[in-house]
């Protein structure tokens, strides 16, 4: 029995055999149905509500009007835009969360506690003071947005500014999704392949990459659903101009506040299901190479 | 040869922790310090005379508020929703078990929206929350619950895999010995998840204090009345008193560095005590923004 039950929390979770007798005594567990129940009314309140209103609510008018809310040109033009500065944010996330990754687990350097510190801030600061700060730092006050405009370059009510602001948001989440699978990755191997003769950037591809791609890939995955969803540091540096700046959130933000819920659950929809795909592919494909590996 | 090789290695070394610390440096912390020099921009008593306007002060308060809610709430049935998950099994375990990261994958303007919808003018519950006399929509209660939406997955999250980790054994001798569950929750349970749910609930707080989208849909953004930190922000920027939002902004930002300081410190404690190196990991992992699905079945 005791042996059962250690494997069984070794294994991470209760088995339904032995079933755990947290409750003593022959009587119904009232005490484990009521918490059972609590956790149920819980999430179905706060999270199955919402989704099944934003389903019947999409729905509503029919497949048509749904077709007919999204093929307005604006609606058109903010999807494309999010997923645009979405895709570019998430090349150079991963291009450069996994670079912060490397070298935050490989080398000790001075400031290195700093640097990750810094890492950690886009999490905890309000995305729209992370917005703020964009706006003052390119703004036409601030030497940087003179010399970019100067130079004929548009960053703040742009696009530009967009991208910023999103690399901003998701900094740490390539590189916080990498860095654990790079620590475990053994730095003989890479010893191994240089004394074999490789150069560093043949080491990398074919001895680091390979253990760390899978990370990447599930990391920039979340980094772009987020993306998708940002709204307090987007409507600040984005000007949010119809066909030019406004991103699909800002879209939904506007459509609400000026009372057209039908274009605003549209949007809602298919928002909500580009993220859910998004997730769902993370996870399908962690669960695929946690297969692969065991 | 080697001689050449390691100074080659070193160099590149170099250039990799330079590329590094520039990308972050200039991406997180020149902003930083130009909104510090925003709020100071026309001297110290205009920050203070800006951060003491009443609607300020009635703007942090309300995020304070906020914060309780959010924590308390979350804290409560985000336990007891880990415990259910980890401990009990019945069916559609699984699916309830995936509900939780949906506020990860919904844009919290899509959350406030839905709460309009649902207690707006004719909206679905409407009749029932106007029979009861309470008002939730454009007030308080709305925004409550639009901040416990986007800051549900923490606790829960960040409770489960320790749950999972202590196993039933303690809870098992505690019964044994005569303890109502109730006292071997207290007792034995709740002491050795503490460190994770005061990890959960730091983030709980970080991200009900940075809330924007959700809370200003659902609450209009009334100043004075409804009006949040971020959102007073917001309408500070529309109304061209720059000082006031950089001000504001500032407050907030020392407010979130200091509950990022808070992690760090929790980040060793809880990695103190019954953490193994592998879990650790789950502290730095990228749940805190996005909730991937930690796994706590292997």
């Amino acid at each position: 029995m005791r042996a059962r039950v250690q494997s069984a929390i070794v294994n991470g979770r209760l088995n339904a055999r032995p079933r755990p007798k947290l409750f003593s005594g022959r009587r119904p567990p009232w005490g484990r149905y009521g918490l059972r129940a609590t956790a149920i009314i819980y999430l179905g309140l706060f999270i199955a509500v919402p989704i099944a209103v934003i389903a019947r609510r999409g729905f509503a008018g029919g497949a048509r009007e749904l077709a007919h809310a999204l093929m307005h040109p604006v609606a058109q033009s903010a999807l494309l835009l999010t997923l645009e500065c979405a895709a570019i944010m998430a090349v150079i996330n991963a291009t450069m969360g996994t670079l912060i990754a490397y070298v935050l687990v490989r080398y000790r350097f001075p400031g290195r506690n700093i640097l990750n510190l810094l890492i950690d801030l886009p999490f905890s600061i309000p995305t729209l003071v992370a917005g703020l700060m964009i706006v003052v730092l390119f703004g036409p006050a601030a030497p940087l947005g003179r010399a970019f405009s100067s130079a004929g370059i548009e960053v703040l009510y742009a696009p530009p500014a967009i991208v910023l602001a999103l690399l901003f948001v998701t900094l740490p989440i390539v590189v916080r999704a990498v860095e654990p699978v790079l620590a475990e990755v053994d730095v003989a191997e890479e010893e191994a392949a240089q004394t074999l003769g490789a150069s560093d950037v043949y080491t990398f591809r074919k001895v680091i990459l390979p253990a760390i791609f899978p990370a990447i890939v599930t990391g920039t995955l979340l980094g772009f659903a987020r993306a998708l969803g940002e709204l307090g540091s987007i409507i600040v540096v984005g000007g949010n101009l119809p066909r030019k700046s406004l991103v699909a959130s800002v879209y939904i933000f506007g459509e609400v506040e000026s009372g057209n819920n039908e274009r605003a659950s549209a949007m809602s929809l298919v928002l909500v299901a580009i993220s859910f795909f998004l997730l769902l592919v993370a996870a399908a494909y962690e669960k695929k190479m946690q297969a692969k590996h065991a | 040869m080697p001689k050449k090789r390691g100074k080659k290695r070193s160099w590149g070394r170099v250039f990799l922790i330079a590329l590094a610390a520039i990308y972050v440096v200039s991406l997180v912390f020149v902003p930083l310090t130009t909104l510090v020099a925003g709020a100071f921009s026309n001297g110290v008593a205009a920050f203070f005379r800006s951060l003491f306007h009443p609607d300020a002060l009635h703007a942090m308060r309300i995020t304070l508020w906020m914060v309780v809610w959010a924590v308390f709430l979350n804290s409560v049935f985000g336990t007891v929703t880990a415990w259910v998950l980890v401990r009990d099994v019945f069916p559609g375990k699984k699916v309830l078990s995936a509900l939780i990261d949906v506020p990860f994958a919904v844009s919290p303007v899509i959350a406030g929206f839905v709460l309009i919808e649902l207690f707006g003018k004719g909206g679905l519950l409407r009749s029932i929350t106007d029979a009861l006399g309470i008002q939730v929509a454009f007030a308080i209660p709305g925004m409550v619950l639009a901040t416990v939406f986007v800051s549900l997955p923490f606790v829960v999250r960040e409770v489960m895999p320790v749950l999972a980790e202590i196993g039933v054994e303690q809870e098992q001798a505690a019964f044994t010995l005569g303890a109502s569950p109730l006292t071997a929750f207290w007792r034995v349970t709740l002491p050795s998840i503490k460190w994770g749910l005061t990890y959960g609930v730091t983030l709980t707080a970080a991200r009900a204090i940075g809330e924007f989208g959700a809370v200003l849909v659902v609450s209009g953004g009334v100043a004075g009345r409804t009006e949040t930190a971020t959102s007073f922000v917001y309408r500070a920027l529309e109304d061209r008193n720059d000082v006031g939002a950089y001000s504001m902004a500032l407050v907030l930002s020392i407010a979130s560095v200091a509950l990022l300081l808070a992690m760090e410190k929790l980040k060793h404690r809880r990695t103190g005590d019954a953490y193994t190196t592998q879990t650790d990991v789950s502290a730095t992992s990228p749940t805190m923004a996005l909730g991937a699905p930690q796994k706590v079945e292997p």
